[in-house]
């Protein structure tokens, strides 16, 4: 379709001062609200554990202690999810993907891909491309708080450059993988890449 | 293959022009859409589709409206409840028209669906309008195999509130495998004798079926209903994983 038809007396209600930070599609919120397929898993910290895996062998496994250990990041950036909203300038702390690697002496990246598998049973794929070079971190903190449950807390991926889903709640595992297959939500009509500023939603966009 | 490469290319869900045949008016804050796409090659009971409109000055917005319509009909059906200060809920109660034309795209989603050959028992717990996807459920199996056992758990403030009430109610009354519960939070008729406040754990249990019979649920409303409702389940001993959860937006307390 070339130009969408007007919508006869529709007019935007919203005050857009930050409309270049908007990508198509979204609106901006100033509520945190939840995306999830199933309920709110409840993760005790001393029960936790979250591991590097390549092919079938673990590169390593830390205890929340341990994982807290590690460099922290702390960043500013701007959040889009799939269900339409944005959210500007949330603030994280965590652990970098790059960190990560350093801690178990990687230069670079093993393989080109990575799925992160997440408690209940939820995957999403991602290029490494995606996670390197400052592009990731393993949030533990959302505006200085311990990350909320309903929020992927303990632990949470978070990739903000692509649509919020790939940032993985409840994150337990980031395993490398020669090559791309399609995680939980990918298998289920959304996209596999989820770049919001092309609107890569749902399969084939 | 480079990153942005789906292992398994699927066609674009390409925008579309719905056109308006009918509009409802459900409750005082809720219509129905009843629209007649341009082309459709059918949907699954609990899928959405995204709305967008286009202002003069080019700006758009979109949302996403689930599917109240089961598949068997040609007409696709929204329900649409008013969001006060929203920019698209209101737009769509107060200025939409028969006759309009409504871009929209879909259908969208492959998590949040059942259909009659999946079986059952069904469990369906709806917060407020998360009665939508449900219906769609409902309206399918009662014209597939109303043998499957399901129940559906109605939260609303009021009966006033209930949507589709008089469907639900007849269906219900024709059909001894579906159970029908109203929770009704803020109002009920003096000589109400259904339940009274939020939905708890003791009326998810009853209504719910046994561990043994292993049903499925589907709960859809506000976040902060799912929340609760989906919670109360995992405690009740369910499996997570047969508890599919739909979140429609902000809690409104
Ligand atoms: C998969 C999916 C399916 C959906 N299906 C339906 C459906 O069948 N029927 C339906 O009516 N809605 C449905 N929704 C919600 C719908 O997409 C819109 O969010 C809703 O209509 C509000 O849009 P708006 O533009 O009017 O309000 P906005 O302009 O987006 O919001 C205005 C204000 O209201 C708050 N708000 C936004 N949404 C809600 C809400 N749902 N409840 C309370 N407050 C809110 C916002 O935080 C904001 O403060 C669905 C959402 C999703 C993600």
């Amino acid at each position: 379709m070339d130009r969408p038809p007007v919508s006869r007396g529709f007019k935007s209600r919203r005050q857009v001062s930050e409309a270049a930070r908007l990508p198509p599609g979204q609106y901006l919120t100033t509520d945190f609200p939840v995306l999830s397929a199933g309920p709110t898993p409840e993760i005790r910290v001393a029960d936790w554990k979250i591991a590097l895996q390549l092919g079938g062998s673990l590169l390593e496994t830390w205890t929340w202690d341990e994982f807290e250990a590690l460099p922290q990041t702390t960043i500013t950036v701007d959040i889009h999810c799939v269900t339409k909203w944005t959210k500007l300038n949330t603030v994280w702390q965590g652990v970098s993907f790059d960190d990560l690697l350093k801690a178990v002496g990687l230069s670079e990246p093993p393989d080109a891909f990575v799925m992160a598998h997440c408690d209940g049973g939820y995957t999403t794929n991602l290029p490494v491309a995606d996670l390197v070079a400052g592009k990731a971190i393993i949030a533990t903190r959302y505006d200085g708080l311990p990350l909320a449950p309903a929020h992927g807390g303990p632990a949470r991926l978070l990739v903000p450059h692509l649509y919020f889903w790939k940032s993985a709640k409840w994150l337990r595992r980031l395993r490398f993988m020669p090559r791309d297959e399609p995680g939980f939500w990918e298998s289920r009509g959304y996209h596999n890449y989820g770049d919001p500023w092309r609107e890569q939603r749902y399969d084939g966009d | 293959m480079t990153a942005t490469d789906a292992p398994l290319q699927q066609p674009k869900i390409e925008w579309q022009i719905g056109r308006v045949l009918a509009i409802v008016a459900e409750t005082s804050r809720v219509k129905s859409i009843i629209l007649q796409p341009s082309r459709w090659s059918g949907h699954w009971p609990g899928q959405h589709v995204d709305i967008r409109l286009t202002a003069e000055d080019g700006y758009q917005a979109e949302r996403s409206y689930s599917i109240a319509s089961p598949p068997e009909e040609q007409l696709l059906a929204l329900t649409v409840e008013r969001v006060e200060d929203g920019e698209v809920s209101p737009y769509l109660l107060d200025e939409l028209r028969v006759g309009d034309a409504l871009e929209f795209r879909g259908p969208i989603g492959r998590h949040f669906i059942w259909s009659q050959t999946r079986g059952g028992p069904i469990c369906l717990v709806a917060g407020g309008t998360g009665i939508t996807p449900l219906m769609a459920m409902l309206r399918h199996r009662k014209g597939s195999r109303p043998n499957i056992p399901a129940s559906l758990i109605y939260s609303a403030r009021s009966l006033a509130d209930v949507v589709y009430r008089d469907e639900l109610d007849t269906m219900a009354r024709r059909d001894l495998n579906l159970r029908l519960v109203y929770a009704l939070t803020r109002e009920h008729p003096s000589d109400w004798n259904g339940h009274r406040g939020r939905v708890n754990e003791v009326l998810l249990e009853e209504h719910s079926f046994t561990r043994e019979q292993n049903p499925t649920f589907f709960v859809c409303g506000p976040t902060g209903f799912v929340e609760s409702i989906s919670s109360m389940l995992v405690t009740l001993g369910f499996d997570p994983f047969t508890i599919k959860t739909e979140r429609f937006g902000p809690s409104r307390g």
